[in-house]
């Protein structure tokens, strides 16, 4: 009797606070007990914020340029100073951290989320011949010197997709998409493919190879339940936290990869702005990064400081949160 | 165990063909003609069908690789598009060897600073100098190349004069210290994180009891019982590293000037000189394929442990 009384009572007062502290509250409030990742989840959230106001927050256009007014100092027009150009160096930031925000939610999306978790599933748990050949393919993938082939895969299929963007274009009468950066954005996805969901794939897939073998599991499969919703109700809920560490620790390598590419040229394309372009013009792609510190330090470390904020706070936000989703590291 | 091993000796020959397979295409569906890359602009169509019918473009793509795996396993990686007359072997060799130095430096910097601090943290678990050595390292490794690389010059070159901007004179001339520092500072990170988390697993560990209780003194468990253990799982990182020994690095070359696999794979890239790129790749793959391999066996030496499973 008691015990039916304890399993029906969801009406009882106090069930409410017991119901609200499911995994992800007692998480986040072990979370807001660490000041450090705290800081770091701040930082990240003003960054993030700052690029997505872009449009708002900005004072020129990020293209402007003004001839009378080049390689200046901060002023209170232009906060930052100015370029090469005359460009308004606060504007470009802004509009360089929106680039690096669509890039890492995007390749978030589409590499770790919808590819790695899904091929980590398949992998995990149906085993046997989709999951030599995922891991085979992941193999062939990793075999590769990362950022080569990173800039391999970027230089080649650049050309093709503005052909087809291009072609789209005249076809169907929707224009604008090549001067959006639409296309940048797609070639940056593509090639930061590789990078991305290979280490969501093999964790996925390690945890899912425990997991399958738990009794309630086996229980759910016993009672007749359905594959999908064992892997969404049973498997998935079990294995977010591991995933949303290596998110954290990989939406800083991403972050850091597209300003690379993008100093490089290969990743967004003038006019559009990028941190990595913006460090690339700084330093003439790195043969005068000496004379821009020593001349013009702002137009080189403002973007630096962005990105090393931002590189620094999803690394600590990665371990503070290994340390609040596995309490046994602590 | 044995079928493990032979399992992987036989895979790894049929990795190494898809890799070639993969780089192959890419080289092959890149941008850039070949003959476009060789004869400029403004060629007559005539020379144009000679030059194809001369490099066998004609033929089909899997006869085309074919030809080409087989010459690159007897060394011959094809002849570069930009700088003619010269083979992709006459160009690569020397920075190969280049970059292997500089990144061999820069590895045993990141090693002599990483393990010591990992260690260093790790027995000082819960005082204030865990997080702090943490942090400081995580800090570093989030300086981007783009400031370390400037900021060094700065410092150490114009304002010190204690070493030139730039150059390159081989691993025992003093301006290999700088480039070396700014590669292997990043890195110190990783090694820090990854020795702390794996001495913490072996401080656990009854045997470190049973050693202290022994009546062993302290520097005898430290260094016998507590590092020794500790480095074990550290041996598979250093595996992947050493395979990049060879990658070079990119941005560091291109910033003071030195003449190694970076500089080249990147300027090739532009250049659109797709044999030397293919033959990089394939380099850089082959070395991180047969490093995984040895260090996978390497394992099994050291743990006898993993052995038995």
């Amino acid at each position: 009797m008691s015990l039916d009384s304890i399993n029906e009572s969801p009406s009882a007062p106090n069930t409410r606070s017991v119901r609200g502290r499911n995994q992800f509250s007692l998480a986040f409030s072990r979370l807001r007990r660490k000041r450090l990742g705290m800081i770091a989840l701040t930082v990240i959230a003003i960054i993030y914020l700052a690029g997505i106001f872009a449009p708002v927050l900005d004072t020129h256009g990020y293209s402007e340029t003004n001839l009378l007014k080049t390689q200046e100092g901060p002023d209170t027009e232009n906060f930052l100073g100015t370029d090469r150009l005359g460009r308004d160096t606060y504007t470009r930031l802004l509009w360089g951290i929106q680039t690096t925000v669509i890039v890492t939610v995007a390749s978030l999306l589409t590499g770790a989320l919808l590819l790695g978790l899904t091929l980590g599933l398949v992998a995990g748990y149906f085993r046997g011949t989709a999951d030599t050949i995922i891991a085979r393919v992941g193999e062939v993938v990793s075999a590769f010197p990362d950022i080569l082939l990173i800039i391999l895969l970027a230089a080649t299929v650049r050309p093709r997709i503005l052909d087809w963007t291009r072609s789209f274009e005249d076809s169907s009468g929707i224009t604008g998409l090549v001067s959006s950066g639409f296309v940048d954005f797609i070639v940056i996805g593509i090639a930061l493919l590789p990078l991305s969901w290979f280490g969501t794939m093999r964790l996925v897939r390690g945890q899912v190879l425990q997991l399958r073998e738990a009794d309630y599991v086996e229980a759910a499969r016993a009672m007749g339940t359905s594959t999908p919703r064992i892997l969404i109700r049973h498997i998935l809920p079990n294995i977010i936290s591991p995933l949303i560490v290596t998110v954290s620790f990989g939406m800083g390598a991403v972050a850091g990869t597209e300003i690379a590419l993008s100093f490089f040229g290969l990743g967004v394309q003038p006019p559009r702005p990028s941190l990595g372009i913006m460090i690339g013009e700084a330093t003439g792609r790195g043969s005068t990064a000496v004379s821009v510190l020593t001349q013009h330090p702002e137009q080189l470390l403002a973007p630096i400081a962005v990105v090393w904020l931002l590189i620094f706070a999803w690394n600590i936000l990665g371990d503070a949160l290994t340390d609040v989703f596995n309490p046994r590291s602590r | 165990m044995l079928a493990y091993m032979v399992r992987r000796l036989l895979w790894t020959p049929v990795l190494l063909v898809i890799v070639s397979i993969v780089v192959f295409i890419l080289g092959t569906y890149g941008p850039g003609d070949p003959v476009e890359v060789r004869l400029g602009q403004n060629y007559s169509p005539e020379a144009a069908e000679r030059l194809r019918e001369q490099l066998g473009l004609n033929d089909s793509i899997a006869e085309q690789w074919g030809r080409y795996v087989w010459d690159a396993l007897q060394g011959d990686f094809g002849e570069s598009f930009v700088f003619q007359g010269r083979t992709v072997g006459e160009i690569l060799g020397p920075r190969l060897w280049v970059s292997a130095q500089l990144n061999f430096a820069a590895f045993l910097i990141t090693l002599v600073f990483g393990i010591p601090l990992g260690f260093y943290a790790a027995k000082r678990q819960g005082t204030w100098s865990d997080p702090a050595v943490v942090l400081t390292t995580l800090a570093l490794f989030a300086l981007p190349v783009f400031i370390i690389a400037p900021f060094l010059i700065w410092l150490f070159a114009l304002q010190l004069d204690w070493v030139p901007v730039s150059g390159w004179g081989g691993f025992f001339d003093k301006r290999i210290i700088l480039p070396a520092v700014t590669i292997g500072v990043p890195g110190i990170a990783v090694f820090t994180r990854l020795m702390r988390a794996s001495t913490l697993d072996v401080l656990g560990q009854e045997y470190i009891r049973t050693a202290r209780s022994k009546g062993l003194s302290e520097v005898v468990v430290n260094y016998r019982h507590i590092a020794r253990n500790a480095l074990i799982p550290i041996m598979t990182i250093m595996g992947f590293t050493f395979a990049s020994l060879f990658a070079g690095s990119l941005i560091t070359e291109l910033i003071y000037g030195i003449p190694g696999v970076g500089r080249i794979s990147l300027d090739s890239i532009f250049a659109r000189d797709f044999p030397v790129i293919t033959a990089i790749v394939l380099i850089g793959a082959t070395m991180l394929v047969l490093a995984n391999l040895l260090i996978d066996f390497a394992y099994t030496v050291v743990d006898p442990r993993i052995r038995l499973q």
